[in-house]
Formats: structure tokens, C-alpha cells, sequence
């Protein structure tokens, strides 16, 4: 830096050029250095073979789980004793802080996989067979073969509960989250602390709740209606505070902005707020409607399990896909677990592609734009000059008409320009 | 002003700044106030419908409801019936699942906010909100068909080994230690292990969200000071995380309290204290008022409904003292 600055130049921060000595090679602030891969590799390896040498020879191999965990703690041993032979105490430390917290990521991501792929493979026996998504449980029984029955029930009562539930929850929670951070004041702060505390509420008082409210006053029978309150009652939070944060983040300025021409809270909300939150908003619904669709235990008690189609929500037990599940893993027979592990198939990959969905739509912060809604926002600016210069140009023609009963002090336009609209963007 | 009136007495009178509000205002803030309410309303009905409905059975039950470990409802005036077992099993299952969640999201919220770097941290973060969105029928199915069968030989092994320890034995009616797998089916230790994996999103969020507020010029100062990564992180981050990680624990509980149905798909229900984490046995109130629920009469859905209000309290206090918890240490939040 200080090279880049005429010497004379006086009354100014400058760095002498310091007499360094001996330059030392810096210390290497990554964590991770060569000798410790090598470390890690040879503690596993070492761990590893121990563990089988434990399990294999003193004792029979019992459980898979019992391996990992033994390999496990002899690696974390091995592993501290190899840095011990070149670090210090703050180094040992160090790695083995690092290593703890890569196995827990690591434990956690295997875990997920586990879980998801468990579910997959031995949902194979029923989702092989076409019927199992164009047939439903009505005139199959516990021993029939995985060939009859399906769960076309399930799916469509699944579909019609989670409409219902968003046909509610969409309006009233981004209202509500819109009141939070638009409105604001005392009752606000109360309506954020109570329905964060609801974030987690018992999916089964949920269901209790309506029930005593809805189902024994005799508002409601136990129908898909219910079932699909009780699940607004669980999403709704949820949907409050994850679009609550994304509209906390909508920058000021642009409010101010809006503010700043005039314009009331209504249209700055409408046309400012909304718009840039759009993304994370729908990110916001989709990921509440992932919870909606899991919960088991709000349908059971509401709804319970029927084995047709039921696409009347207002009368007669509605099912949906994770009280299918449920309902066919409760039975001893191995065809209907197979069953059971299809229908949670279904379930995940329902699952799986609206949390896609959710990502791929949400991934942008507030306010960031994709291409082609750039040009849309572009193109929409021109139309609105467009439109202004209009109106200015009749008006001026309006007060040239007749200057004197319009406006007696003004008797020249104020300035004279080209009122065709001015190309922003790029040039061609 | 009234210089500037007598010298000019045309002048522009300046602006009043006090505007009136736009109807449509008035209106967008009456629909946003009354959407407010709805929610508040929808979430207080909740408690008042419960506590009317359980009323009956709480009168009838008086104290002896929190004390007494049966649930014999089919003769009200006894009053046989009390929530003393299962929310003993609750809190029991909570527990185990936060020793199993807490070190698993501890270490990955650290993982996540300290050590991976961009690319790979913004793809962990996604898998752990993906864990979140994963139905809970479908970790109890995994608890029940795949983490059973491989946890009895790890109970068993605990059980034999750390037996003198009073809530890893394992020991029938008369006192004896058992060691057949038999008896460690359906343990709350099981049921726990698979609550714990369902609360790991939850706390891992908050204590992520807590820890990357840490400032960038204590962490920097604490490296400049030859500190390794670790040091930072104790001397910095975890002091200023600690909030998150008191408050994420918390919610977590909260979860891991209320949670139905992965517990009732392992668990083989019982009605009395058993301090065996190990044994095959347990109850929590959700599993209970799950089970209960398809032949209660109405005096018996008076009594579920008393022990869902316990639990609902016990749930939203512990909530609110979380978030309340979180939301102090959460700078930014303009509340």
C-alpha cells in the first residue's frame, strides 16, 4: 500500500516499510492440515480392525449398532493419541473438537439417508404393483395378495384435507404475519409470542381440540372438514412465523420508498411488501404444508381410518395417507406392513417433492430476481412511464386550453421536454 | 410563522404533517387486526375447550388425578384414574431423546456455522430442514421394523454391564436380572432414541441461528490472539450462543414431549412408574389419549381431555420461557 503513495506526502496514515528479519512461514489457520487426514485415516482403519478384532474374536457379533458404536469410541481414542505424538494440548483439543462435530453432522446425514431409504426399499413389494394407485382398501382384506387393494383413498383424502387446511391457512397466517410486521404495537407483540409458543404444539391436542369444539357440540360429524381443521390448527404457526421472518426481511428502504411518494400502508403492503417477500412466502406455505400432510395422530382422532374414497369432507371418516400408514402397520400380517411401507413411500416422495419445490422457489433472499422477472419488472416500469407521460401531456394540453380558469398562476409550462418515454436497460 | 404571515400575507401556509388516513387504510388495518385476533382466538379456544371438557373429570379426580398411576375410567366416582404414570413416562422419553439430540444437534449446529464452508453448509442446512419435514408415522415405522431389532442387543449389553446402576437394570417381579431380548422390546429407551432423531432439526436451527450471530470481530480478535478453532468457539461463540442453545433445548423438549404417534407405535403401554429405561414398558399422555381415545365413554374423553390440557400447559409454558429465552438473545429482532 504504502508504495503506491508519493513520499513527500505528509499529514497522512503511512506504513513504513518495516524491517521483517527472518521471515517465518505463517501459521496455517486451517484446521484441517495433511498429517491430520492422515491421522483420521489411519485412527479409522485402526479402529475399525480393533472393533472387528473385538466383536469377531471375544465376543459373537451381536448388532450392528454395537460395532459402530465400539469402532466409534476406539476412533476417537486412537485419533487423540495419534495428534498427541505432534500437537499440544490446544491442538488435541482442537481436533478432537472438530472431529466430534463432523460425526455428529455425519451421524445426523446417515441417519436421514437411513431413514429414507429403509422406507424406500421396503416399500417395493407394494408400489411394484399398478393397482396399489388406482385401487382402494374397500374389498380387500388382511390376507389378500399385494395384486388387490390400493390406496387411492388415501392419496385423495390427503389432497382434499390439506386443500381445506390451506384454503384457510394461506389467507389468515400471511394476514396475520402481515399484522405483525406492518402494523405492529402491543397486540401484535402478544399475537407473535402466542403463536410462537404454538409452534410446537401436541399434534394430539390439537386433535382434541376440535373435537371437543367442533365434533362433540355437534358442529361437525368426524369428517375430512374436521380432520382438516385440526391440521390448520397445527399449521397455522408454523406458516405465521416462517412468514413472519421472511417479511421481517424485506429491506426498509423500500417501504420508505413507497412512503416517500405518497402512498398509503394498503398499497405499500400490496404492491411493495408482498411482491418481494413472494418467494420465501411460498417457500413459507410449502414447507407448513409439509408439516399439515405428516401429521397422523390430529386425523385419527378427528377423522379415523375408512377403507373407500370419501370425497365428501362433511360426512363420514375421510382418511389420509399417514393414517393409512398407521392404520395398515398396526396389523400382524406381513402383506399389509408391506402395504403400510408403500403407503409411507407415497407419503415421502409427496414430501420429498414439495420441499424440493420449496428450495427451488425459495432460495432467494427478498427482493433478488430471476431473469425473466427482471424483464417482467422492466418492462412494467416502462408501461408505467408510458402511462405517466400520458397523463401529464393531457393535463398540460388540458391547462393550454384553458390557462386561466385552471390554474391562474401558471401561464407557461415549466419546463418543455421530449415526453417519449426514455429506454432503460441495455442499449441495442 | 407569524413573522413570515405579516410580511407576506399570501404565503404558503406549510403543510399540516398530521394526515388523515386513507379509508383503505383503515380498512387493510381493521382486516389485519382482526386476523391477529382470529389466531389468538383460535389458539386460547384451544385451552378453554379443553379445560371445560375436562373439567368433569378433574373435579371428580380432584389432586389424586396428578397422583394416582391407573386409568380406570369405567367407574367415574372412584376416581381410579390419574395421569402420574404416563407423565412420568412422558418426561422420561424426553429426556432420553434430549441425551440423544442434544449432543447429535449441538455438534452439527457447530458443524454447520463454524467449520463447513459455503457451498456444502447452505446443502447441510437444507438436509436438516428436510429432516424436519420427514412424517413422524414414518420414523416410528423405521423405530419399530429397523432400530428395535438392532438397539435389544445394545440394551441387553448396557443392562448386564452398567446393571448396578438403577435405571439400566433390567429386572423382573422378583428382583432377578433378565437378560432375554423379550424384555427389551418397546423400551422408553427406544421409543426415546427415535423422539430424539425427530427434535435434532428443531434444535439444531435455533442453536445454528444463535451461533453465526456471534460478531465477526471477537472471533477474529480471538484467532489474532493464536487461539485454535475451538478455543474461538468456547471463548466467543458459545458465550454468545448461549441463549440458543438453553432456549433450542427447550423447544426441543417441548417437541419431544408432545410427540404421538412414533411413541405409540413402539411403545407397549403400561400404567405404572418404571424407573427401567431399558424394560420393555412405558406410557407417555399422547400415546395414552391415542390409545384411550376409540373407547373412551363420555366421562372417559372428559379424563383424556384433562391429561391433553396437562400436557398442553406443561408444553406452552415450556415454550413461551423458551422463545422468550431465544427472542432476548436474538439481536435484530425489532420486538
Amino acid at each position: 500500500m504504502s508504495n503506491l503513495l508519493p513520499a513527500n506526502i505528509v499529514n497522512q496514515t503511512y506504513t513504513p516499510t518495516a524491517d521483517r528479519g527472518e521471515e517465518l512461514p505463517p501459521r496455517s489457520i486451517t484446521a484441517f492440515q495433511f498429517h491430520d487426514i492422515y491421522n483420521a485415516l489411519g485412527a479409522g482403519a485402526a479402529a475399525l480392525s480393533l472393533a472387528a478384532l473385538l466383536f469377531g474374536w471375544f465376543a459373537p457379533l451381536q448388532s450392528m449398532i454395537g460395532y459402530v458404536l465400539a469402532s466409534f469410541v476406539l476412533f476417537l481414542l486412537i485419533f487423540t493419541l495419534l495428534t498427541g505424538f505432534s500437537g499440544n494440548r490446544e491442538e488435541i483439543t482442537d481436533r478432537m473438537a472438530t472431529t466430534l462435530m463432523y460425526s455428529a453432522g455425519l451421524i445426523l446425514i446417515a441417519t436421514l439417508l437411513f431413514v429414507v431409504f429403509f422406507t424406500v426399499a421396503r416399500s417395493g413389494d407394494a408400489i411394484g404393483h399398478i393397482n396399489f394407485f388406482t385401487e382402494t382398501q374397500k374389498l380387500t382384506g388382511p390376507l389378500d395378495p399385494l395384486t388387490s387393494g390400493g390406496v387411492v383413498h388415501a392419496i385423495v383424502g390427503t389432497l382434499i384435507q390439506i386443500s381445506i387446511a390451506l384454503a384457510i391457512t394461506i389467507p389468515l397466517g400471511i394476514t396475520t404475519a402481515v399484522f405483525l410486521n406492518e402494523v405492529g404495537g402491543r397486540f401484535a407483540r402478544l399475537v407473535r409470542t402466542v403463536s410462537d409458543a404454538m409452534t410446537a404444539l401436541p399434534s394430539i391436542v390439537a386433535g382434541l381440540f376440535v373435537f371437543s369444539a367442533l365434533i362433540s357440540t355437534g358442529v361437525l360429524q368426524r369428517s375430512g372438514m374436521a380432520a382438516a381443521i385440526a391440521i390448520t390448527v397445527m399449521m397455522l404457526p408454523i406458516v405465521i412465523r416462517a412468514s413472519d421472518v421472511v417479511l421481517r426481511l424485506v429491506p426498509h428502504n423500500l417501504r420508505e420508498a413507497s412512503y416517500a411518494l405518497g402512498t398509503s400502508r394498503w398499497r405499500t403492503v400490496w404492491h411493495v411488501v408482498l411482491p418481494t417477500a413472494r418467494s420465501g412466502l411460498v417457500t413459507a406455505v410449502i414447507l407448513g404444508t409439509a408439516r399439515g400432510l405428516g401429521e397422523t395422530s390430529p386425523v385419527l382422532l378427528t377423522s379415523g381410518a375408512a377403507a373407500d374414497t370419501n370425497v365428501d369432507p362433511l360426512h363420514g371418516p375421510m382418511i389420509s395417507l399417514p393414517l393409512q400408514v398407521f392404520t395398515f402397520i398396526k396389523s400382524p400380517e406381513p402383506n399389509m406392513i408391506a402395504r403400510g411401507f408403500g403407503t409411507a413411500a407415497v407419503l415421502l416422495a409427496l414430501v420429498l417433492v414439495l420441499f424440493t419445490l420449496a428450495r427451488v422457489l425459495g432460495g432467494k433472499a427478498p427482493g433478488q430476481q430471476s431473469k425473466r422477472q427482471r424483464m417482467h419488472t422492466l418492462s412494467q416500469s416502462r408501461q408505467d412511464e408510458m402511462r405517466i407521460a400520458l397523463k401529464h401531456k393531457a393535463r398540460e394540453k388540458a391547462a393550454a386550453a384553458a390557462p386561466a380558469k385552471l390554474n391562474p398562476t401558471a401561464t407557461t409550462p415549466i419546463y418543455e421536454q421530449d415526453l417519449r418515454p426514455r429506454r432503460f436497460g441495455r442499449k441495442k | 410563522m407569524s413573522l413570515n404571515e405579516t410580511l407576506k400575507p399570501n404565503a404558503d401556509k406549510p403543510r399540516s404533517l398530521k394526515a388523515r388516513e386513507p379509508q383503505a387504510d383503515l380498512v387493510f388495518r381493521a382486516v389485519a387486526r382482526s386476523a391477529g385476533g382470529l389466531t389468538i382466538a383460535i389458539m386460547l379456544a384451544v385451552g378453554l375447550f379443553l379445560s371445560l371438557n375436562g373439567a368433569n373429570a378433574m373435579r371428580i379426580a380432584g389432586w389424586g388425578f396428578l397422583t394416582t398411576q391407573s386409568w380406570n375410567t369405567s367407574i367415574p366416582k372412584a376416581g381410579e384414574f390419574g395421569i402420574a404414570a404416563v407423565l412420568f413416562g412422558t418426561i422420561q422419553i424426553a429426556i432420553i431423546a434430549l441425551g440423544v439430540a442434544f449432543p447429535l444437534s449441538f455438534g452439527t449446529a457447530l458443524l454447520i456455522s463454524e467449520v463447513l464452508p459455503g457451498n456444502i453448509k447452505s446443502t447441510f442446512i437444507s438436509i436438516v430442514d428436510l429432516m424436519a419435514a420427514v412424517p413422524s408415522v414414518i420414523f416410528g415405522l423405521w423405530g419399530v421394523f429397523f432400530l428395535q431389532a438392532n438397539v435389544i442387543p445394545v440394551s441387553a449389553w448396557i443392562s448386564q454391564n452398567l446393571g448396578w446402576i438403577p435405571i439400566f437394570a433390567v429386572t423382573d417381579g422378583s428382583g432377578h436380572h433378565v437378560t432375554e431380548a423379550s424384555n427389551f422390546t418397546s423400551s422408553s429407551f427406544i421409543a426415546g432414541i427415535v423422539v430424539g432423531l425427530m427434535v435434532v432439526p428443531t434444535m439444531t436451527s435455533v442453536m445454528r441461528e444463535a451461533f453465526s450471530q456471534a460478531p465477526v470481530g471477537e472471533r477474529e480478535g480471538a484467532l489474532a490472539l493464536g487461539s485454535t478453532r475451538w478455543g474461538m468457539i468456547r471463548a466467543v461463540v458459545l458465550p454468545y450462543g448461549r441463549g440458543g442453545i438453553i432456549g433450542g433445548t427447550m423447544l426441543g423438549l417441548g417437541r419431544a414431549l408432545g410427540e404421538t404417534i412414533a411413541v405409540y407405535m413402539i411403545i407397549s403401554p403400561i400404567f405404572n412408574i418404571n424407573w427401567q429405561i431399558l424394560k420393555s414398558g412405558g406410557n407417555s399422555v399422547s400415546a395414552l389419549i391415542a390409545l384411550r381415545y376409540g373407547e373412551a365413554s363420555g366421562f372417559g374423553l372428559s379424563a383424556l381431555m384433562a391429561a391433553g390440557l396437562v400436557l398442553f400447559l406443561i408444553t406452552m409454558a415450556i415454550n413461551f420461557t423458551a422463545s422468550s429465552i431465544v427472542a432476548r438473545s436474538r439481536s435484530g429482532a425489532d420486538n
